[in-house]
């Protein structure tokens, strides 16, 4: 006996296995590799860490998952089955300390006659502390594989494709169904999740020369169809799109160059599904043990991989497919013991085989962790074998996972197969070859010893283990599952199901399909996370949006703040300042000199024509036809419901032209709102409306001395307050409007993105030469609380009505505007509600986001929105919001941070420290 | 019915495990109960055991569609927090969040609840002033919360990318240790079993069709397993509440929209806690057989059909693998959908409706795991009393016509908004 | 991901369209208060096919009126809104 490779050669590829090294050849599973070099113990099972081996060859295998790779690039729980060898893989078991041989683990499954399904319901009681306890061995012993810690190396790529005909599935079924749609001028895709086409005729050549399917794929190919091999349909979802993860490398395999794995996003306009099916384990004792192995995937490994897993075989099966492998065996030179068929009739094609019929499987027996013998209850007496290898049938459940998924599909069920066939489905869909049929089957008889034959074997749950559900009532099929956690494993019971359903229906007395069926969910197989999230996690670059001045403003290296998906100056410190000492500076130069900073990204609209005014005067709670041409006003809007949502300014640039402002926040909200308004809500207007928020820039110049220089940079009195004219600054034509958000007297000048930054420099040079300079957010903000202007995600939250805000005297006494009817609501007139406030501090510091607790109080009764300081003469204030707040001025409450130990006595004011009368604006 | 315990296990050793009952008896329905709730997942059915236990109440039908615990308690991400803004929903919560430390003590069943801290992250400053705004207002209500520097931070989740270019950054954080997860589906089968052994009649595959009415009051439902007469009817299907209000002629301040989780392959030990963030709408953590649990942004479109679209998924994967890069080689195993009842204030409704006799529980968007067990205590007192109490009097219906709503995020009626 | 026959475009994948409410939550400029009021907050949320108001929001922009079901997800019918559209 030359070991398990028929042919004695072991092959030049090097891997190692728990680290010891091996040899493996090109186009073996890691599976074949290890059956090849005798390893049978290959891991230890989720919760009773029974040992286990290989038992299948393809995506279904249950148990024989490993960890591979190394570094960030490892990938834990990997499938054995589904994994091929390359140079220098490094693959480790899982689950197991400290070795596979000997694993402390294993002392669950001494209990686990104490540990049936959902007993961790029945006990672990007392505080949750305690049960935190428990929790942590539990954890400790749970899971499978260790995720890496590294950052994953490689790139994953996304792809969209579209195409006539989508077949999955390249055995001769899919195979014959792409080349007749190639055939008719289809544009087709073909996938294969496995290596190779057809890899059924490789295990039986006997259906049809293997070669058949290298013409056929050349012919698809030259005729411009389309073949993806280590490719799989994961999701199949709505209107024939079907998500497909392709495999470029093996998993922990450096890719050379180029993308690890591809994602694509499929749009066939119809599928074809000839996804094959799987073959069903018997349920008997201890079915679990290495050495137990599905029959057709035996026969796999003895033809494709050339590997022969035991020299003495029992056969178990209740259908005629398992005689093949019985035969292939015998071929490869083992010796057939015996064949035990649950069939009650001898079927055809036993010859040379020692046959029992209506054979009952009863128990195995093993030896240093695997199979040495196998025992069955034959017309009443137990025989017994001694056997390195059992090869088991149950029959074969076709694949429907993705015609169920499409939504709206149903399943037929086969009574001869003791399958669910795909039926009725509503998308276009078909399925094809072993996915829509399947071979008669004989019975299945019910174990001896339910407690332990495995059903699900990752998640080690028996057929004693659906009894229990049963007798304590956890009755529907989804219960039955969430109870006893089948189905639930990594390879989401496609080894399982079946016999779960059959032995539910038994209990519940009905036939299969009545007892229903859990939901068909993606992926088919688990997919990357990596691979799903595409090359959007590795690009920081994602929905950033530059200021078209972002080069000037990186010249004095500013502390930039993130704004939504813009980042803006937050002030530009000079030598050691700090962020607070930068800001406080620039604040007060802007109160004394003058300043300029950047207000390109404030939301803009251009609406124009006869009905401007009117879709203005819908949109906002404020007058805007009264204006004059060239004059300007503050404006805010209002929600449906009444409560106001945004602000800004809004200017009458002519007859029927006008300028809307509103906060840089809510841009994207405030164009939607304004293009479903015209569209939808006065589709009749004679207007246009047209976001123009990144088409100008916008430079804002404040202090007593803006209006010397903005005179000088336009050569041209400048506007007064609240008034707009056209003008030129550095040959460049630009918008001035008059309008202050710092207290002082101020001008907003627009002019074209791209033209901008000549602009900004004259702006600068004329500013510097008085001792000016810029200032950012930090200033901003607190040169507008001194003012107490609002802010949108501040004083303006969307909670409060514009009489709370102080805005009601500027509402638009003819109504009509959106919200008007949701300022009807009753309790909105409550005085109680929250009303915007100003805050002193008697002393120390505001801090802002402080809830507001009246001194004797318990409860918060309101919150500071911002906080800031007396610019010129220093001492802390704020704004905030109070409940009842108007008729609360004088009142000393505490503004109250536990989570920052900081408070503050403060006195409730009115929201407006600076420059009440407007003095500062008059020329 | 048998006390669960480890000394019942032990037992279970040498009979095979044949001493323990039914959780709960599968009777046919009576032609009358006092009250019939309408809905047989966690809320209806820890309604039914406070309607039992606390007031006595035990002539009580659950009647469920399905199976028990079918929906939002059958696949929701299990987090379990107070740590809501606005007073009325902290509290609320915070009461809830009180009764899932003794739970399961109190239903001899272990719903595992893990107080393993529950943190929001912020990537800015301006979202750690929102995070101390949100902790200094459950702190004057005398709820826990802590604002955490970026070292407490990486001490707490070490797989966290911390760097300063990372996709987002990450300033601090504000936790409630308090807060964490529990077994989703125990929490149904608990209160099922406990109220089962109180009398209330438990009634699977039991669809109410209609509404009986007598004048205006209702005083029964139709059903699929026929008509049943009720002194008083309870709504409590979440996302279908308003499919079933319909029947009694009601239009619900609700839309029924479709959210999206997933699980990964179970691991070793890697996430510790619940991390949530203040400005992303993902949110991580590990359940206890390993899994990665996930989720992200809602599908926004009105669905009642459980799955939603593969975009919405890969988004929040995206966001989630920028905050703990570690997950990228992990593989995702399952994802699913299921129906939300999206309130156009973001918080629930419960009390009275227009109808006499006839009741609401519904509007919890995608919070109403967490509240299992206090919207069950406090329907169970309006449904015993007539009358709210006061943690669910904020919540009433009217709310919206009045103009008295709850709005955590200030978004106001549109939920796609929220 | 469905594929939403835009008038104008043609059929392109939902990713490139945005949800914005339903129809009849719309309140027109005007209406009565109290009757605004109790159409912004109440929906029929019914289990079936319902009018909802799209964007093809990276595409053309327009915005549709759709009559979509909220079970399979089938559209019956869709179709422009705006100027463009009136008489």
């Amino acid at each position: 006996m030359s070991g398990p490779r028929r042919d004695g050669d072991p092959g030049s590829v090097r891997f190692t296995f728990d680290g010891k090294p091996l040899l493996a050849r090109h186009g073996d599973t890691l599976a074949a590799a290890l059956l090849a070099n005798g390893i049978g113990l290959v891991a230890r099972s989720f919760k009773y860490h029974r040992p286990r081996g290989i038992m299948a060859a393809g995506v279904e295998e249950p148990n024989a998952l490993v960890t591979v790779g190394a570094g960030g690039r490892s990938e834990p729980n990997t499938r054995a089955t589904d994994l091929y060898i390359y140079d220098g893989m490094v693959a480790r078991s899982q689950n197991r300390w400290p070795n596979l041989s000997f694993d402390v683990g294993s002392i669950l499954g001494l209990a686990a006659k104490a540990l049936p399904a959902g007993f961790y319901y029945k006990t672990f009681f007392g505080s949750a502390k305690r049960w935190m306890f428990y929790e942590w061995f539990i954890r400790r012993a749970a899971g499978l594989g260790d995720a890496p810690t590294e950052a994953d190396p490689d790139r994953f790529a996304q792809r969209a494709a579209f195409c006539d005909v989508l077949v999955v599935g390249a055995g001769p079924a899919g195979l014959a169904a792409a080349l007749a749609a190639v055939e008719a001028g289809d544009r087709v895709l073909l996938v294969e999740q496995d290596s190779l086409l057809a890899p059924s005729l490789i295990r039986d050549p006997q259906d049809l020369d293997p070669a058949w399917a290298q013409a056929t794929a050349a012919r698809i190919g030259a005729l411009g169809g389309r073949i993806l091999l280590r490719t799989t349909a994961i999701g199949y979802w709505d209107d024939n799109l079907v998500t497909l993860s392709q495999r470029l490398v093996e998993p922990g395999e450096q890719p050379p160059g180029g993308p690890a794995q591809r994602l694509w996003h499929v749009r066939a306009k119809r599928v074809v599904l000839a996804t094959g099916a799987l073959e069903r384990p018997l349920a008997f004792a201890h079915n679990d043990r290495p050495g137990v192995m599905l029959s057709q995937a035996v026969r796999t490994y003895v033809r494709r991989f050339g590997v022969v897993p035991g020299q003495r075989v029992v056969i178990a099966t209740n259908n005629d497919d398992a005689y093949l492998t019985a035969a292939a065996l015998r071929d490869a030179g083992a010796h057939i013991v015996a064949v035990l068929d649950t069939r009650s009739a001898p079927t055809g094609a036993t010859s040379g085989f020692t046959v029992h019929n209506g054979a009952i499987p009863l128990a195995t027996k093993g030896a240093r962790h695997h199979l040495r013998e196998v025992s069955a209850r034959i017309d009443g007496k137990v025989l017994r074998w001694q056997a390195d290898l059992l090869a088991m049938s149950g029959g074969f459940t076709p694949v429907v996972h993705l015609h169920m998924q499409a939504g709206g599909a149903k399943l037929d069920w086969d009574e001869a197969s003791q399958s669910f066939l795909p039926g009725a489905a509503q998308q276009n869909v078909t399925s094809v070859g072993a996915a829509a049929s399947a071979d008669p089957v004989g019975p299945t008889p019910a174990p001896e010893n339910p407690a332990k034959s495995f059903i699900d074997f990752q998640n080690d749950v028996s057929l004693g283990d659906v009894d229990i559900a049963w007798a304590e009532g956890y009755r529907s099929v989804e219960h039955l599952k969430r109870y006893t956690t089948l189905g639930m494993a990594t390879d989401q019971g496609k080894t399982s199901n079946m016999a779960a359903l059959g032995r539910l229906a038994e209990k519940q007395g009905v036939a299969i399909p009545e007892a229903g069926l859990t939901t068909f969910r993606p992926p088919y197989t688990p997919v990357t996370m990596g691979l799903l999230a595409g090359r959007t996690e590795r690009d920081a670059g994602a929905h950033l949006r530059r200021l078209a001045l972002y080069d000037v403003h990186q010249e004095k290296t500013p502390i930039w703040q993130p704004l939504g998906y813009w980042k803006r100056p937050r002030a530009y410190p000079q030598s050691t300042e700090t962020l607070a000492e930068a800001a406080l500076r620039e604040a007060r130069t802007v109160r004394t000199v003058v300043g300029m900073t950047d207000v390109s990204t404030l939301a803009k609209f251009e609406v124009s024509g006869p009905d401007a005014a009117a879709l203005l005067e819908l949109i906002c709670a404020t007058t805007v036809g009264k204006l004059a041409v060239g004059r300007g006003r503050y404006t805010f809007m209002l929600r449906e419901d009444g409560l106001v949502f945004d602000d800004g300014t809004v200017w009458r640039l002519g007859e029927d032209r006008y300028l809307l402002t509103s906060s840089t926040g809510g841009a994207d909200r405030m164009a939607t709102h304004i293009s479903y308004v015209r569209q939808f809500l006065c589709p009749q207007f004679k207007v246009s409306a047209v976001n123009v928020q990144e088409h100008y820039a916008g430079i804002a110049v404040a202090g007593p001395q803006a209006k010397a220089v903005l005179s000088a940079l336009i050569g041209d009195d400048a506007p007064r307050h609240m008034s707009i004219m056209k003008a030129m600054i550095a040959g460049v034509p630009v918008q001035v409007l008059a309008a202050s958000y710092s207290g002082e007297r101020a001008f907003e000048i627009y002019v074209e993105a791209s033209k901008a930054e000549p602009v900004w420099s004259a702006c600068e040079a004329a500013v510097s030469a008085r001792d000016g300079c810029r200032y950012g957010m930090e200033a901003m903000e607190f040169l507008r609380i001194e003012k107490g202007h609002l802010v949108v995600g501040g004083e303006i939250d969307g909670r409060l009505t514009p009489h709370e805000l102080a805005l009601d005297k500027m509402l638009n006494k003819a109504g009509g505007y959106i919200g008007a009817a949701g300022l009807t609501r009753p309790a909105l007139n409550s005085p109680r509600r929250k009303q915007l406030v100003g805050l002193e501090a008697l002393a120390g510091t505001i801090p802002e986001g402080a809830m507001l607790v009246s001194l004797q109080g318990q409860s918060a009764e309101g919150h500071v929105t911002a906080s800031g300081l007396r610019v010129l003469d220093g001492g802390s204030i704020a704004l905030g919001q109070l409940n009842g707040g108007f008729a609360r001025h004088g009142e000393e409450v505490l503004a109250t941070s536990p989570t920052r130990g900081q408070s503050a006595r403060v006195r409730v004011v009115a929201p407006h420290f600076y420059d009440t009368a407007g003095e500062r604006y008059r020329d | 019915m048998t006390r669960y315990s480890a000394l019942g296990l032990l037992r279970g050793v040498f009979n095979g495990h044949s001493h323990w009952q039914p959780a709960w008896r599968d009777p046919e329905p009576k032609a009358n109960y006092d009250v019939v709730i309408i809905g047989g997942g966690g809320h209806g059915l820890a309604t039914a055991y406070y309607l039992a236990s606390v007031h006595g109440i035990r002539n009580v039908a659950v009647l469920e569609k399905g199976w028990i615990g079918g929906g939002n308690t059958g696949r929701n991400t299990t987090l379990v927090r107070s740590n809501y803004r606005l007073p009325q929903l902290h509290n609320f919560f915070e009461f809830g969040l009180k009764m899932w430390e003794h739970l399961s003590d109190e239903l001899n069943y272990n719903v595992m609840f893990s107080p393993r801290g529950a943190m929001f992250l912020g990537h800015s400053d301006a979202d750690m002033t929102r995070l101390a705004e949100r902790g200094d207002a459950m702190r004057v209500s005398g709820i826990d919360a802590e604002l955490l520097s970026r070292d407490q931070v990486a001490k707490l989740e070490p797989l966290l990318d911390m760097s300063r270019s990372a996709r987002f950054p990450i300033e601090g954080g504000l936790i409630q240790r308090r807060g964490g997860t529990a077994r989703h589906d125990a929490v149904a089968w608990g209160y099922a079993r406990g109220a089962d052994r109180l009398g209330v009649d438990i009634i699977q595959k039991c669809e109410v069709t209609g509404f009986v009415r007598q004048g205006d009051a209702v005083v029964g439902v139709e059903t699929t397993r026929g008509r049943i007469g009720a002194g008083r009817v309870a709504i409590c299907v979440a996302g279908h509440s308003g499919h079933v209000a319909a029947m009694a002629g009601l239009k619900l301040p609700v839309e029924s929209q479709t959210l999206q989780a997933l699980v990964t392959e179970g691991v070793k030990p890697m996430i510790n806690g619940v991390i949530m963030s203040q400005s992303l709408h993902c949110y991580i953590s590990q359940s206890d057989k390993g899994g990665i649990v996930m989720g992200g942004d809602p599908d926004n479109w009105p669905s009642y059909a459980q799955r939603g679209q593969p975009m919405v998924t890969e988004g929040a994967i995206a966001q989630a693998i920028a905050l703990v890069p570690s997950l990228s080689r992990l593989r995702m195993l399952r994802t699913w959908g299921g129906v939300t009842d999206m309130s156009f204030d973001g918080s629930p409704i419960i009390g009275t409706t227009p109808v006499p006799n006839l009741y609401l529980n519904g509007g919890w968007c995608y919070g109403g795991f967490k509240a299992t067990p206090v919207s069950g205590w406090t329907y169970a007192h309006t449904l015993a009393t007539g009358t709210p109490h006061p943690l669910n009097a904020p919540f009433d219906l009217d709310r919206f016509r009045r103009g008295d709503t709850i709005d955590e995020n200030g978004v106001g009626p549109m939920p796609n908004h929220r | 991901m469905l594929l939403i026959t835009c008038p104008h475009c043609g059929a392109r994948a939902q990713a490139e369209f945005t949800y914005e409410r339903t129809v009849d939550s719309i309140v027109q400029p005007g209406a009565d208060p109290a009757q605004a009021m109790e159409q912004l907050f109440a929906r029929t949320n019914p289990r079936g096919p319902d009018e909802e108001v799209w964007r093809h929001t990276f595409g053309c922009r327009a915005w549709l009126v759709m009559t979509r079901h909220r079970v399979t997800h089938a559209i019956e019918a869709i179709r422009a809104v705006g100027p463009e559209t009136l008489p």
